[in-house]
């Protein structure tokens, strides 16, 4: 088993060590330590059931940890919940993609931020302001998409997944999380979307990146890292490992 | 087809909004008639009862709509905001009848009409905010806790009451029932502004966009950090409101304060909703369409009473034209 790759901390946007979450007398991972890079897509694999879900999770504030330190941007960060780690500057494009079908892409790249003018005590929606900015938001990551009106019910998977992850994107946000996502999606919309990853890559925005697609972890992310059995099992450059010995590690063949 | 009339809008804005789909285009769409069925109904039932008895469209039996229609109007506002977050408010007739016997006890007390209405408005709104605190907090459906509801402050009205009506002989609610200010009477008057208020709340706050969130997907509203209970509660909360706003025109209107519960108003209040395009599954809300659909309920009881249709057919009119409304809501996007 290889040892983690040491890395100093100001490099790292996010790092655990010694993490371990148990729900009840099962145990989901065990003494984890996990760092992903500023300005890298950084990809967690592993079988089902290997943890890689619950530790993201216990990372960004859904689960909290039964053990071990978590850092952030520096600074030893424990979440009590999703809330304060997306305030701290954490988005998570989570797998149901937390989209309104019955508002409007605008409405819900905005959502529970929409932009406000204030009349006396009053603060009305600046919708103008929300629909031009929507549009720049978009173009920005070159997304296609006819309307910002256009209520998200009628849009294509590809295209929800691109909305969420460029609402993510575009809170600012240090870090964007992304849980498998492009498991639902068809041929054409995958590679749309893995053409979205590539250029948040490109705009150097830090990415953790959920996959069971051995293949897409090492065309999009830089730094790999393998669960097996609730534990970290190995980690990888991209650049340096190949499709084969990632099925090993996962496995454990390795 | 296109006119320049037609053109005319799309090319005015076309540097900031996206094109709308042409008029021809709208009209051929199914769900276009299912947006807007209150107004489709509403013109067509003014049309029909129009030919059949011109005393319809007297500026008298116009007035005298606009007046009965007003209670309902505010009671369907109430219930849109609940029916937003895709519950269902069954206590609503209850809570004005409530509303009623408090505002009819606190007068007779002698304690003046104004501290008696705002008595009735705030106890009707406890009630809202108790079925949001219970729906929420007890993670009980909808359906179940106002019917309990229901039930409750029936029997707390019956007993505050006595069985008993109350008699309100107040200068100001015989004014607000009576006066008028231009065209419209004062009740109709309390009705606009309390559809401009929702409106604005709805389609111009961030309360309005949660409200459709919470209704639409709490789930995901909730991931993004929005407090979908907080939001169930203040939709139950501007229920009882409008039910109190709406027990102090009834009172006005009929002169006291009686133990006794007006179902139709629930059930029309719910039919104008449907028949405003509201989604019964929450997540899609509009004020005028419910005011308009509780404006066509209104219509076909006038106009049948003017046609000497017996009273004992209206309510069939009515289901009948809700379970219409609701097969060509099918039809929604």
């Amino acid at each position: 088993m290889s040892a983690p790759h040491h890395i100093p901390a100001a490099e790292a946007i996010i790092a655990c060590e010694g993490l371990s979450k148990h729900f009840g007398g099962i145990r989901a991972f065990t003494d984890v330590a996990f760092q992903a890079r500023r300005g890298e897509v950084t990809a967690v694999i592993g079988d089902n059931g290997a943890g890689k879900s619950t530790l993201i999770r216990s990372l960004v504030g859904v689960h909290q940890p039964d053990a071990g330190n978590l850092f952030f941007d520096g600074r030893a960060r424990p979440f009590a919940n999703p809330d304060e780690a997306r305030k701290a500057g954490i988005e998570t494009v989570h797998q149901n993609l937390a989209l309104i079908d019955e508002l409007t892409v605008a409405q819900n790249l905005f959502l529970n931020r929409e932009i406000v003018r204030r009349i006396g005590p009053f603060a009305f929606l600046d919708r103008k302001a929300m629909k031009r900015e929507a549009r720049s938001m978009l173009s920005r990551l070159s997304i296609n998409m006819p309307s910002v009106n256009q209520r998200v019910r009628r849009l294509s998977g590809g295209q929800r997944q691109a909305i969420s992850i460029c609402r993510a994107v575009g809170s600012g946000a240090k870090l964007v999380v992304m849980d498998e996502p492009t498991a639902a999606l068809g041929v054409q919309e995958t590679a749309n979307v893995e053409a979205l990853i590539r250029r948040l890559r490109e705009q150097s925005v830090s990415v953790i990146l959920v996959s069971h697609n051995f293949d897409q972890v090492r065309r999009l992310s830089d730094q790999i890292w393998v669960m097996r059995a609730g534990k970290m099992a190995a980690t990888v450059r991209a650049s340096e490992t190949s499709g084969n010995e990632l099925v090993a590690l996962v496995t454990g063949a390795a | 087809m296109s006119t320049p009339a037609d053109n005319a809008p799309a090319a005015h804005s076309a540097g900031a909004e996206e094109s709308r789909p042409s008029l021809a285009a709208l009209l051929l769409d199914p769900s276009f008639w299912a947006d807007w069925a209150s107004v489709v109904g509403l013109v067509g039932l003014v049309i029909v009862f129009g030919i059949a008895q011109p005393v319809f469209l007297s500026v008298a039996n116009l007035q005298a709509l606009l007046l009965a229609a007003a209670i309902l109007v505010v009671l369907s506002i109430g219930q849109t905001f609940v029916i937003a977050t895709s519950g269902i408010d069954l206590s609503l007739a209850a809570a004005v009848m409530l509303g009623a016997i408090i505002l009819g006890l606190v007068n007779a007390a002698g304690y003046g009409i104004f501290i008696a209405c705002v008595l009735a408005v705030l106890a009707t709104s406890v009630v809202g905010f108790l079925n949001g605190l219970i729906i929420t907090a007890g993670k009980i459906p909808d359906f179940v806790v106002t019917l309990g509801t229901l039930s409750g402050i029936t029997g707390l009205g019956l007993i505050l009451s006595g069985g008993e009506p109350t008699m309100v002989g107040s200068t100001f609610l015989l004014r607000l029932a009576s006066g008028s200010l231009g065209p419209f009477g004062y009740p109709v008057w309390v009705a606009i502004a309390a559809v401009i208020v929702a409106h604005i709340a709805l389609y111009h706050t961030r309360f309005g966009v949660h409200l459709l969130a919470t209704g639409g997907q709490a789930e995901s509203a909730g991931a993004l950090g929005i407090r979908t209970d907080r939001v169930k509660i203040a939709a139950y909360t501007i229920s009882g409101l409008c039910a109190g706003i709406a027990a102090i025109l009834l009172v006005a209107r009929i002169g006291s304060a009686e133990p006794q519960i007006n179902t139709s108003l629930l059930l029309n209040s719910v039919a104008a909703v449907v028949l405003g395009g509201v989604s019964l599954f929450g997540g899609r809300a509009s004020i005028l369409g419910p005011a308009i659909g509780a404006l066509m309920l209104t219509a076909l009881v006038n106009g049948l009473t003017l046609l000497n249709v017996s009273a004992f057919y209206q309510p069939l009119a009515v289901g009948a034209i809700v379970v219409l409304a609701a097969l060509i809501m099918r039809y929604q996007k």
